[in-house]
């Protein structure tokens, strides 16, 4: 397999996998459980996980470390399991992908706000996803994913750590927008033009979007990142946005709808397409065989 | 300018050293408390919260600006207290059990308490004996509950029911807010109120406390 800085250089759109939680949550993950929990105690359920988006034609697939910093962790009274659960994440993935996928290292908000409106200080930040990310990377990954941010500060300082280890690792950082009369904007402000100057600033070689929107939304976010950065764009757009039926979510975005809008997201030039919230193997299934009609 | 209209400035600027000097200087000044508070700080809280409403400003300057209501009220409340000046209502607020999300609920907060209410923040993790246990306990009008997850959303309705059973349910006001939740959701749980953001959930405490 080549390595994926080689591929992002090759034509072809890659498919990325879908949601983790969505998946986690059907495979009898807690309600209030730490989902990074599951590391320690049921590999086999990020191995079947990982084996289904690879089998629906992911050929990026994440590692359940969504909230695998210390400072995360630290809620769930898991930080000093920080190295246990990222390193057993990342080898539940490539057991099963081996060298026919690439790894990618989830790496989510801390739930911390920043100085001067939080109390944590940037310094803190820097240090707990360092904790992390080199765990991720010292096990091998082939990316690391900063994602689902909102603070262009804190997804700076991310993609940081993951480089002050790590001069050559692929880094991708997605931030989460919402949509507003005067455009798209993250809810601490930052706007797409922001977060695509801001976070090639700080070293990345991916930049996008995921969770928070639908397909439709997504396709409009893409066409802004477009103009403001010649770097690869990635998006992982939730299912839609969720429903309440009989008090379960519904996450309404057929995998077929999904595809087909999809088709946009080519059109614009996007380069990584995956899904987010709500979407599963069949949502990825289906974007994989849209995606292969276009190659 | 007037003392009052600077320091609602300020506080809309998030300048909380300002905001700490004027409310002292109001003070000082003799002001009336009443008037310091309503037409200073909350009115600046006000502001910040329509702005916030309708995007022209974001996440980062309402908590800079509750910071500097924070200051403000600090300097303000022993002087309220001597007085018997009454806080406009008391709301006991929290995400509920099994939900660590706290960003919304803290948001609610600043916005209900920048609006003059007295608010307990139960923090995140709430049980709903907690909940009730506290509003019995400190005589609250209203209680808030915050849930981001869908899976932990039917807690709310755990804490309803429990309000029922200690008959406290129609003495007390429920609000509830999060992403996944509904109008429809709140009304299926017996909720008084559906909050959509941090002021909705003002314009229902303010309701329910009849102002």
């Amino acid at each position: 397999m080549i390595s994926l800085r080689e591929r992002l250089k090759k034509n072809g759109v890659i498919v990325a996998d879908g949601a983790m939680g969505t998946m986690l949550f059907q495979r009898g993950l807690k309600p209030g459980e730490c989902p990074e929990r599951m590391n320690l105690e049921h590999s086999e359920i990020l191995e079947d996980i990982a084996l289904q988006y690879l089998n629906a034609g992911a050929e990026i697939i994440q590692t359940n470390t969504f909230g695998g910093s210390p400072l995360k962790l630290a809620m769930y009274s898991l930080n000093n399991k920080t190295e246990e659960i990222n390193a057993r994440a990342v080898r539940a993935v490539r057991k099963i992908i081996g060298e026919n996928a690439y790894v990618a290292a989830s790496c989510g908000p801390s739930g911390k706000l920043l100085e001067p409106f939080g109390d944590t200080s940037a310094e803190v930040l820097f240090e707990s996803f360092k904790r992390q990310i080199r765990v991720l990377i010292e096990e091998g990954v082939d990316l690391i994913c900063v994602e689902t941010m909102t603070d262009l500060t804190e997804a700076s300082l991310a993609v940081k750590a993951a480089r002050s280890i790590s001069s050559s690792i692929p880094i991708s950082a997605t931030m989460t927008f919402d949509e507003t009369p005067k455009g798209f904007f993250t809810i601490m402000g930052v706007s797409i033009g922001q977060a695509a100057e801001g976070l090639a600033d700080a070293g990345v070689d991916i930049v996008g979007s995921n969770c928070g929107n639908g397909i439709a939304n997504m396709v409009k976010i893409a066409e802004e990142f477009k103009k403001h950065t010649t770097l690869p764009i990635i998006i992982r757009s939730n299912a839609g946005l969720p429903l309440l039926k009989d008090g379960i979510a519904i996450f309404p975005e057929t995998s077929e709808f999904m595809a087909e809008k999809s088709q946009e997201l080519l059109k614009i030039g996007v380069k990584i397409i995956g899904g987010c919230c709500g979407t599963t193997p069949e949502h990825i299934g289906a974007i994989n065989k849209m995606v292969s009609q276009y190659a | 300018m007037n003392i009052l209209q600077e320091l609602s400035d300020n506080l809309e600027q998030g300048n909380t050293k300002k905001v700490a000097e004027l409310t002292q200087q109001a003070i000082n000044a003799n002001l009336d408390i009443k008037k310091i508070l309503d037409d200073g700080l909350i009115s600046g809280m006000t502001k910040v919260g329509i702005k916030f409403k309708a995007h022209e400003i974001f996440l980062p300057d309402v908590l800079l600006a509750a910071k500097a209501m924070y200051a403000g009220m600090d300097l303000l409340k022993p002087h309220m207290i001597k007085k018997g000046i009454p806080t406009i209502g008391k709301v006991v607020i929290g995400t509920v059990q099994g939900d660590l999300h706290d960003i919304g609920k803290n948001l609610v907060a600043i916005m209900l308490k920048g609006a003059g209410f007295e608010v307990i923040d139960l923090g995140n993790d709430v049980s709903p004996e907690r909940f009730i246990s506290t509003a019995e306990k400190e005589n609250a009008d209203i209680i808030g509950m915050s849930a981001l997850l869908t899976t932990t959303m039917p807690v709310m309705k755990k804490v309803i029911d429990l309000a029922k059973e200690m008959q406290v349910y129609g003495k007390k006001k429920f609000i509830v807010g999060g992403a996944p939740l509904s109008t429809e959701y709140a009304k299926e749980i017996g909720a008084d109120a559906y909050c959509f953001d941090g002021m909705s959930a003002v314009e229902a405490a303010k309701r329910f406390v009849r102002i």
